[in-house]
């Protein structure tokens, strides 16, 4: 399924992320997933949060650069292998994945990624078809 | 004591005088003539050629600043036909055009001989191997101390700027005397020298530096490590290069090539003239130049002159190093920069004009680095993207400043304000 990822600007700075960090706990909104990736000058944060709309104000209000990406969120079964079908099952179709990171859930057995890919319905039919997903990620929210 | 013409270097004030009275009045007939942008400057002030008698009448004239030669880009103060003109030199200016100067060939040869007179103040003389690495092409460092050792006679080497490496083993090899390079480069120069244990293989006698601000302590540091003596010089494009003025063996001020160059004091906010020993901004009086002869340019340099007789025995007056600007120029690893230049780069780029330029000095080497603030609009989730971003800016700023800064981008409203005011420069170095 598609869902909507938050991606905030961090400056390398001592306690940016803390920042972040705090201005979304203080207004109890959860944190499912997250990732980040930098530079030697700046890194970029991406999280999965329980309310997107209201975490972009908050920091946006804080002075932060913030944008929002829709993504794929998929569920698979919790064992070795079935990331590396997914994968293989969308390059062997010529899509390319921007990137990709894992979260985890309560619920037993499955484990989920959110993959960034050009075109979310393009990937979403591939994987079906292929059937290396887990299906149910209609429970991903709420977790 | 040696000179490389005695007759001007040491002539008497008398004899200066008449000769500068004599050349500035050819000089404003000059300009006034060939020079359509100076005569209306001149007309418009009420002020004739004949008005300029001597020296004394230098107030009558109207200035000329950066400004003007970017109102006058490319041809609007050449003073010569083209046919005339054999080169161009080229530096920085203050909204991204660059200032562009001519010379003839005699303008080129008396440029010369002023560098030869440093050279030789220097210690020089025919059998010295003049190691320039200033560097060569638009800027005026290695074509004006290349030239002034052709005059001189020594043999020049003109390594230009970069690869330290092949510089040292030069050196090494062809026992140069007399290294022509800014004083960041002659101490950098000094540290990978005395780390490859080279010092015993090193015959330097002199240094000749020059094109950026450093200290009393840099200059006996860089003496003590090379074991030189360190000699200052001082230049600007718009006026020739580097040999407007030179040091002599005292050390205590730079010598200004008066028969070439007269230099006035004024006070930067009135435009009026200061009596010697006073400081203000230094102005120059070209009175020898055919294809390119400013008068009354403001340098923006702050300064003071002095006509205390000096121990080397030339009469010339002295000005001192350069004390600040009257301007927001910077001087970074020898180029000139204008915030003005990184403000346009930023707004044409898409960027907030809420930048910050931090410059620091570590190891006698600038640092320089521009802070840049993201906007959401250039944001995206994937770090290459704003990897892009980064570079184009900083590709977009090596090719206006002709240096490349560090660029930095930070989040938005993130640059520190001083009391509602932006800081724009943040100068960490001591000189
Ligand atoms: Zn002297």
């Amino acid at each position: 399924m598609v869902i909507e990822q938050l991606s905030v600007f961090v400056e390398n700075k001592l306690g940016h992320l803390s920042d972040i960090a705090e201005i979304l706990g203080g207004a109890g909104i959860d944190m499912r997933a997250l990732s980040i990736a930098d530079t030697a000058e700046f890194g970029v944060l991406r999280l999965i949060v329980s309310d997107t709309r209201r975490a972009r104000e908050l920091l946006a209000e804080a002075g932060c650069v913030v944008s929002v990406t829709r993504v794929l969120a998929v569920s698979l079964e919790d064992r070795p292998g079935s990331l590396a079908k997914i994968l293989r099952a969308l390059s062997d179709a010529g899509v390319s994945v921007e990137y990709v990171y894992a979260f985890i859930t309560q619920k037993q057995g499955n484990a989920y990624v959110v993959l960034r890919v050009e075109d979310n319905a393009r990937a979403s039919e591939i994987l079906e078809k292929s059937g290396a997903c887990a299906g149910g990620e209609g429970d991903i929210f709420p977790l | 004591m040696s000179y490389y013409q005695r007759d001007m270097e040491c002539a008497s004030r008398e004899t200066m005088r008449k000769i500068q009275t004599e050349r500035l009045a050819g000089t404003v007939a000059h300009a006034y003539k060939n020079v359509p942008y100076y005569r209306a400057l001149m007309d418009k002030k009420g002020v004739r050629p004949e008005d300029i008698k001597s020296p004394d009448d230098l107030g009558k004239l109207p200035f000329l600043s950066k400004d003007d030669l970017r109102e006058a880009y490319p041809y609007g103060l050449l003073a010569v036909p083209l046919s005339e003109a054999v080169r161009i030199q080229s530096t920085s200016g203050t909204t991204g055009k660059r200032v562009v100067a001519f010379y003839t060939q005699r303008d080129i040869d008396l440029w010369d001989e002023c560098c030869a007179r440093a050279i030789v103040a220097a210690g020089g003389g025919k059998d010295d191997v003049v190691h320039v690495s200033y560097g060569y092409g638009l800027f005026t460092g290695g074509p004006g101390l290349n030239g002034g050792s052709h005059k001189v006679g020594s043999l020049t080497l003109p390594m230009s700027s970069g690869n330290t490496e092949r510089q040292i083993q030069f050196m090494c090899d062809l026992g140069s005397t007399i290294l022509c390079c800014t004083p960041s480069y002659a101490a950098y120069l000094a540290e990978s020298i005395i780390s490859q244990g080279l010092s015993d293989k090193i015959r330097l006698k002199a240094g000749i530096f020059g094109a950026e601000a450093w200290s009393e302590e840099m200059r006996r540091d860089i003496e003590a490590r090379l074991s030189i003596k360190a000699y200052d010089i001082y230049g600007l494009t718009e006026i020739s290069g580097p040999g407007v003025s030179f040091e002599c063996s005292e050390q205590t001020g730079m010598h200004v090539n008066e028969d070439h160059f007269i230099a006035e004091i004024i006070d930067p906010a009135t435009g009026e003239a200061l009596p010697d020993g006073s400081k203000g901004e230094l102005v120059f009086s070209c009175i020898t130049k055919e294809a390119f002869p400013l008068l009354r340019y403001r340098t923006r340099d702050i300064c003071v002159l002095s006509r205390k007789q000096c121990s080397c025995g030339r009469t010339l007056v002295k000005m001192s190093k350069p004390m600040g600007r009257s301007d927001d120029m910077l001087i970074i690893r020898g180029v000139n920069v204008f915030p003005s230049q990184i403000e346009a780069v930023l707004m044409h780029a898409g960027f907030p004009s809420n930048y910050q330029i931090i410059i620091d000095r570590v190891n006698y080497t600038d640092t320089f680095e521009v802070q840049a603030e993201m906007t959401p609009e250039m944001f995206s989730d994937t770090v290459k993207h704003v990897s892009a971003r980064e570079n184009e800016l900083l590709a977009a700023m090596r090719s206006m400043l002709g240096i490349s800064p560090k660029v930095t981008l930070v989040a938005p409203r993130s640059i520190a304000r001083s009391e509602g005011k932006a800081v724009r420069i943040v100068d960490r170095r001591k000189i």
